[in-house]
């Protein structure tokens, strides 16, 4: 029993990575705008369908896909922004929950209407190639999408706190009215904010989807991942929400393992309702929220 | 007139908080507005800066229209507001801070420059500059939202309260430095002040505000000898 605990924590750890890198998307929007996006998960189903339609029109790896995938997530995230969240920003909860629940069930229904609900695949020559390192079988594509999404953690990592504009992202985050005094057009600062969350959520979206189903409820699980994983690691904290999707992809292999092949998320929705009420600001917030 | 302010009205809901305010500023000026709490102080610099709308009036700076403009338009025109309260960016370290101050491209040319003279005119926030902001203690935290807004290399510095809540000996070495870069860089300031003694001594000329107009305005040494300003508001 305990000889598949490795095999169980790799596995958890490669499918975490791209976890992390969906939830530090959303966290980077609630933290610097200050928006609960509930079509979050939509953004990698819109990155996936983006990858596949390239991939059956020319042929080319899905990770080339990133080239094109990235700018168009990009675009769509800074014009949602500008035309819908910015109008929301400073209205209550409850509208904000509207308009992006609304827009979940929009994106969901267009993406069924335009690609049909079949589950498609992508199919590629490194799919089936697995690696065995000292008993732990590692899937080629897996471990792909797994550094795609720490080297963009990384990036991000590097632009909000060695740049300028990132800089100015943090500022309009800790106090908005003050970031414009400084001459931070936050307008702009939010509409880049919303470009890099739906770019690196898509690009997530691209990264896994060399072994799963594209579907257009895809994001469905994923986004409810990256709620759980957000609130775990603190809203708006990035780094809380770096490892607690790292956290939640090694729960669910666990539970998978030992619960049921359907039931992987129940193992870590418990750690999450336990941690919740033992530590309700969150696994990495310093005081109370 | 590096800043001319004519006839300002702003509400907030049915109360009135400023009623046909006028104010002039010459480059090279230094001049201070006291006046109580609730007098519209804040108001005033909140209007300047663009953070607030105001229902009626003008604002000429550098003999542009500049009501209406977003608040970081307005900064690009030249003017740094040093918000009430610090309001250092307190995740953020010093250093970060200040280069925050010189985010747009017209200060950010001369950043390295900028940096050296804030560390010259505040040691301590070379010492603390990796530290992070909300660390400071409240001087220290005002020193560096001071050194931020120069940082913009503003045409117009305007300070809200840079003596609020600092203790009498911090508030003394605050006002030298003021003094010392309005002498070297002949930098326009408007200086709000509770403290209206320490105010007018660093101020060519001051305005004395209450309920939203001006009561009293004049050179600093004749609002000092007021008598009304001396019961109202220097306590003898």
């Amino acid at each position: 029993m305990a000889e598949i605990v490795p095999q169980i924590i790799v596995s958890g750890l490669l499918i975490g990575g791209v976890y992390a890198l969906v939830s530090v998307g959303l966290s980077l929007l609630f933290g610097v705008v200050d928006i609960v996006n509930f079509a979050h998960g939509e953004f990698l189903m819109l990155g996936m369908y983006t990858t596949y339609w390239i991939w059956v029109f020319s042929g080319v790896d899905p990770l080339i896909t990133l080239i094109i995938s990235i700018p168009v997530m990009f675009l769509t995230g800074a014009l949602l922004m500008k035309y819908l969240f910015k109008r929301v920003i400073d209205a209550s909860p409850l509208t904000q929950i509207f308009l992006t629940v609304g827009l979940q069930i929009l994106l969901q229904n267009v993406a069924l209407m335009a690609f049909s609900a079949n589950y498609r695949t992508i199919q590629v020559v490194y799919n089936e190639i697995v690696w065995n390192i000292g008993g732990v079988t590692i899937q080629i594509s897996r471990l792909i999408a797994f550094f795609i999404a720490i080297l963009l953690s990384i990036i991000l990592w590097l632009f909000l706190t060695r740049t300028d504009m990132g800089k100015a992202m943090k500022a309009s985050q800790l106090d908005r009215e003050t970031a414009k005094l400084m001459g931070i057009n936050t307008d702009k600062i939010f509409m880049i904010a919303a470009g890099i969350s739906a770019a690196i959520t898509g690009a997530a979206g691209t990264a896994i989807s060399t072994f799963f189903y594209v579907f257009p409820t895809v994001g469905v699980s994923f986004g409810l991942m990256a709620y759980i994983t957000v609130i775990l690691g603190g809203l708006g904290n990035l780094k809380g929400a770096f490892v607690g999707g790292l956290l939640i992809g090694v729960a669910e292999a666990f539970g998978v393992q030992y619960v049921g092949a359907d039931s992987g998320l129940l193992l870590a929705f418990i750690i999450f309702i336990v941690l919740l009420t033992i530590k309700p600001q969150g696994l990495f917030s310093k005081g109370v929220a | 007139m590096l800043l001319t302010v004519n006839n300002m009205h702003v509400s907030y809901g049915a109360i009135k908080a400023l009623q046909g305010i006028s104010i002039s500023v010459k480059g090279g000026d230094c001049i201070a507005i006291v006046g109580g709490n609730g007098a519209g102080k804040t108001t005033l610099l909140k209007i300047i800066s663009g953070l607030l709308k105001p229902s009626e009036g003008s604002i000429t700076f550098n003999n542009k229209n500049i009501v209406g403009m977003e608040p970081y338009n307005v900064a690009a025109e030249g003017i740094a507001h040093v918000p009430e309260g610090r309001r250092v960016f307190s995740a953020l370290s010093v250093l970060d801070n200040l280069i925050m101050g010189s985010y747009l491209p017209s200060a950010k040319k001369d950043r390295s420059q900028s940096l050296e003279y804030m560390f010259s005119l505040f040691p301590k926030l070379e010492e603390r500059q990796h530290q992070l902001a909300g660390t400071l203690s409240g001087g220290e935290q005002q020193m560096l939202a001071v050194a931020r807004g120069l940082m913009l290399k503003p045409k117009l510095l305007m300070l809200d309260e840079p003596s609020s809540g600092l203790a009498p000996i911090i508030v003394e070495q605050m006002y030298e430095k003021l003094a010392e870069v309005h002498a070297q860089s002949s930098m326009t300031m408007i200086v709000v002040e509770q403290n209206v003694p320490v105010a007018l001594s660093l101020a060519d000329r001051g305005y004395v505000l209450e309920n939203g107009s001006v009561m009293l305005s004049g050179n600093s040494n004749d609002l000092l000898n007021n008598p009304g300003v001396k019961e109202a508001y220097l306590g003898f």
